[in-house]
């Protein structure tokens, strides 16, 4: 199995220039869970000229509304969503800085494109592993927006928390490569 | 006629609100458990076993097997010789899913207008689907409905001359297009005949099938065992990561329709396929 490489947030531009499509990696230290509803926040304070309610440059973006706590828990079950929905966002924030992304699920061309331009990662968390994520999690406090609910801007404190690079920043991409070792069948994409 | 008060409804529902959530169906575990032995790819061992790791902790703690804790889908089978008393049936149905997802910890993820988009604050309103059946009982299944894998699901209107290669076809396309999206490994269901509202209903229904029963039919059987083989062909595997194991099952349901159409939905939904049912 491959080794796991230890990694710290924020993430330094040279380090993501290191990480590679495929990489077991397990991620230490401040992410930020942003998910719909803040990312169109976060765009629309940037239409106004505000400032974002955190510094982004070299920030890891966790794609999460997680459950509420149990007493005596940090958080309740936190898994990634399916990060296709941000694609509308994401350039932007990658352009002002933003380093790395965890999420589920295909990117649009756009965001790939931003990736490699401007030096960014996106790493993969196992979906409907919310349970188990929860473990890696060892703070949490709401940043922003806290009227969102389930959807407010979370500062989060991770310790070895679990993922995959999912396509580094010269655009490779481990959904493709993956995929094509073990497809045989080939689905016909018809026009109606 | 028997008579049902509606506390006995609200109870049950809050029940299962957190029995789906907590507890994976044992179907699915075993699924997942037999799995980390065929897949084929060291990757999608690694997340098979986490799925199965993360199942026993959700049922441990019980805490919510994955964060999206769904939309509150509720099937009512309402007995004609029941009669409710104390309140409406719809009101006990979402306050048993308010006090559920209250209670249990659960994520709110129901916002009241698709435009507006303010979350209220407790899940409901609940999606309910009611049929009224022969008996004296009610039979209450929760189904909550996560929506990285509803999104993922499509509907079409084929020809007759389409036939079983036009539905199998779009049944493939819409896995192949949902890729690594919907938390794979994967439940498929399949809605097949009816109007069109029918065959999504049916493709919902069939997901509360355990993916290891096969439909009655032997022609459908046959057909949902080899579906099931096409798309582990595709090679998404668990998490989308490149694997043998993309679908847990393929569940079809098939209904008469109109001489000029064949309708077929495909609903899909992850590894975390939720449904808890109690009869009152
Ligand atoms: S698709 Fe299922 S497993 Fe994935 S995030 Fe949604 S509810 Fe959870």
């Amino acid at each position: 199995m491959d080794k796991t490489i230890s990694i710290n947030a924020p993430l330094r531009n040279d380090m993501v220039r290191q990480l590679k499509s495929g990489d077991h990696v397990e991620i230490n230290g401040v992410v930020y869970a942003v998910r719909d509803a803040a990312h169109k926040r976060l765009i629309e304070m940037l239409d106004k000229g505000e400032e974002l309610p955190f510094d982004i440059k070299d920030q890891i973006i966790y794609y999460v509304g997680p459950c509420p706590a149990r007493p005596g828990h940090v958080i309740g079950s936190a898994g990634p969503t399916t990060s296709g929905r941000m694609d509308v966002y994401t350039p932007r924030l990658i352009e002002l800085g933003l380093a790395g992304m965890i999420g589920k699920g295909l990117r649009s061309d756009e965001v790939v494109e931003a990736m490699r331009k401007f030096g960014a990662v996106y790493f993969g968390a196992v979906g409907g592993a919310g349970a188990l994520l929860s473990k890696c999690i060892v703070s949490e406090e709401i940043a922003a927006f806290p009227e969102l609910g389930p959807e407010a801007l979370r500062k989060l404190v991770v310790r070895n928390f679990p993922a995959v690079v999912i396509i580094d920043s010269e655009g490779r991409d481990l959904y493709s490569s993956g995929r094509r070792r073990f497809q045989h069948v080939f689905a016909q994409n018809r026009k109606m | 006629m028997r008579e049902i008060d509606v506390s006995h409804i609200i109870d049950t529902v809050e029940r299962l609100c957190m029995q789906a959530n907590y507890e994976l169906n044992s179907d699915i575990m075993h699924a997942l458990e037999e799995g980390i032995n065929r897949e084929g790819s060291d990757t999608g061992r690694r997340v098979l076993s986490e799925l199965v790791e993360n199942a026993r902790i959700a049922a441990r703690e019980r805490i919510a097997i994955c964060q999206d804790t769904g939309m509150a889908v509720v099937f009512i089978e309402l007995g004609q010789d029941v009669h409710i008393k104390g309140g409406s049936l719809r009101d006990a149905v979402n306050e048993g899913v308010r006090r559920g997802y209250e209670k249990g910890f659960l994520r709110k993820s129901v916002v009241s207008d698709p435009f507006e988009r303010v979350n209220t604050e407790d899940n409901t309103p609940a999606v309910i689907h009611y049929d009224i059946v022969e008996g004296d009982r009610i039979r209450v299944t929760v189904a909550p409905k996560g929506f990285g894998s509803e999104n993922m699901s499509g509907l079409r209107m084929l020809k007759p001359s389409d036939g079983i290669e036009g539905v199998k076809a779009f049944i493939l396309e819409t896995v192949d297009k949902a890729g690594p999206n919907p938390c794979p490994p994967v439940v498929v269901g399949v809605g097949i005949g009816g109007t069109m509202e029918k065959a999504a209903l049916l493709s919902k229904k069939a997901l509360l099938r355990p993916v290891d029963r096969r439909n009655e039919d032997e022609r459908i059987s046959r057909l949902e065992e080899e579906m099931k083989e096409l798309i582990n062909g595709l090679g998404i595997g668990p998490a989308g990561l490149g694997g043998r194991l993309t679908a847990l099952a393929v569940n079809m349901e098939v209904f008469p329709t109109h001489i000029a159409g064949l309708p077929v939905a495909v609903n899909i939904s992850c590894h975390v396929t939720r449904h808890a049912e109690a009869v009152i």
